[in-house]
């Protein structure tokens, strides 16, 4: 399209559009027969059916690969704004410094939550590493009708909770329905993952990345590809599709957890700019 | 079909173009709302929970 020579052999096809175009519809004037009339009035109709089938699949095509993320990002941007969760603390306005909290890294015990029920946003997930994505809800349960469509990320059910023992296993679109996990494979080890509950921080950082079959669920097993073990650290999974548009395998990240902070402490300051 | 449709519109051309045009946009919106999303889980590349 951009080169000068297709654009000059273009122009003159437009005006010898024109008698093709005449000699079309006074075709059926020509042929004298009624049947043959009925015949092209037949046809003439297949073609516009199948022209407006044409039509509505690049209709759905625009709306799965761009409609969807606008629809979803507004959705899920108003489940975060709907927590309506405690702020992290910025110092008062008497004190020298300038800027929010500091949350102190705390590695002791953490306090893990119950599961919730079916659905339920619990948590939020924010990855510095993807520098322009929002913070997206965390909900309860891995189906596409319930949750990953409509809520975001979804928590397999029965896997850790943030901060838990085991593996705290997440799933997310990497494309379409706002894709919150689109940008995984930027991840790199040592990159921080920070989940948030209503009153505490959580801060993981990436340990390894994979792609396996979609059949290979033991990567979400509570020790990561080693089902049936017994626990002793707390890990997190992100799992989610790839190749990009594709279902046919999975990209894996697995993390370990850092450290923990209350809320009420500041922000981790993987969050703040300066980190 | 089109034709069909084009003269039974009432109206000079302009009315008729514009009356389309909005048809079309309503066709299209009503795909958008609740045509496409419930077809979608009907598509083959739509299929990426395993059962567990």
């Amino acid at each position: 399209m951009t080169d000068p020579a297709a654009t000059a052999t273009a122009t003159p096809d437009g005006p010898a559009d024109q008698p093709v175009r005449t000699r079309r519809s006074s075709r059926p004037r020509r042929g004298a027969s009624p049947a043959r009339q009925r015949a092209y009035a037949a046809v003439g109709v297949v073609g516009e059916v199948l022209i407006t089938l044409g039509v509505l699949l690049f209709a759905f095509l625009a709306w799965q690969l761009w409609w969807t993320d606008v629809e979803g990002n507004r959705a899920q941007a108003e489940i975060v704004r709907d927590l309506d969760w405690q702020v992290a603390p910025t110092p008062e306005p008497s004190a020298t410094e300038t800027g929010p909290l500091v949350a102190e890294p705390r590695r002791d015990e953490p306090p893990v939550m119950a599961e919730p029920s079916h659905a339920t946003t619990f948590a939020t997930i924010q990855v510095p590493r993807w520098a322009g994505e929002p913070e997206r809800p965390v909900s309860q349960g891995t189906d596409r009708a319930t949750v990953l469509d409509v809520l975001g990320v979804g928590h397999y059910e029965g896997t850790a909770m943030p901060g838990g023992v085991g593996n705290f296993a997440l799933a997310g679109h990497r494309t379409t329905y706002a894709k919150p996990f689109n940008r995984v494979a930027e991840l790199q080890v040592g990159d921080p993952i920070v989940v948030r509950t209503s009153d505490t921080w959580y801060v993981y950082r990436v340990t390894s990345t994979e792609i396996v079959m979609p059949s290979q669920v033991d990567v979400i097993a509570p020790v990561p590809g080693d089902p049936g073990a017994t626990p002793t650290e707390r890990f997190i999974t992100l799992t989610t599709c790839h190749p990009m548009f594709s279902a046919r395998e999975r990209f894996i990240v697995h993390g370990t957890f850092d450290y923990w902070a209350p809320v009420t402490d500041g922000t981790p300051a993987e969050l703040l700019p300066a980190a | 079909m089109y034709g069909w449709l084009w003269r039974h519109l009432p109206g000079p051309s302009v009315v008729r173009a514009l009356i389309l045009a909005v048809a079309a946009f309503l066709v299209l919106a009503a795909c958008f709302l609740w045509v496409f999303p419930a077809v979608a889980p009907f598509m083959p590349f739509n299929e990426t929970t395993v059962g567990e």
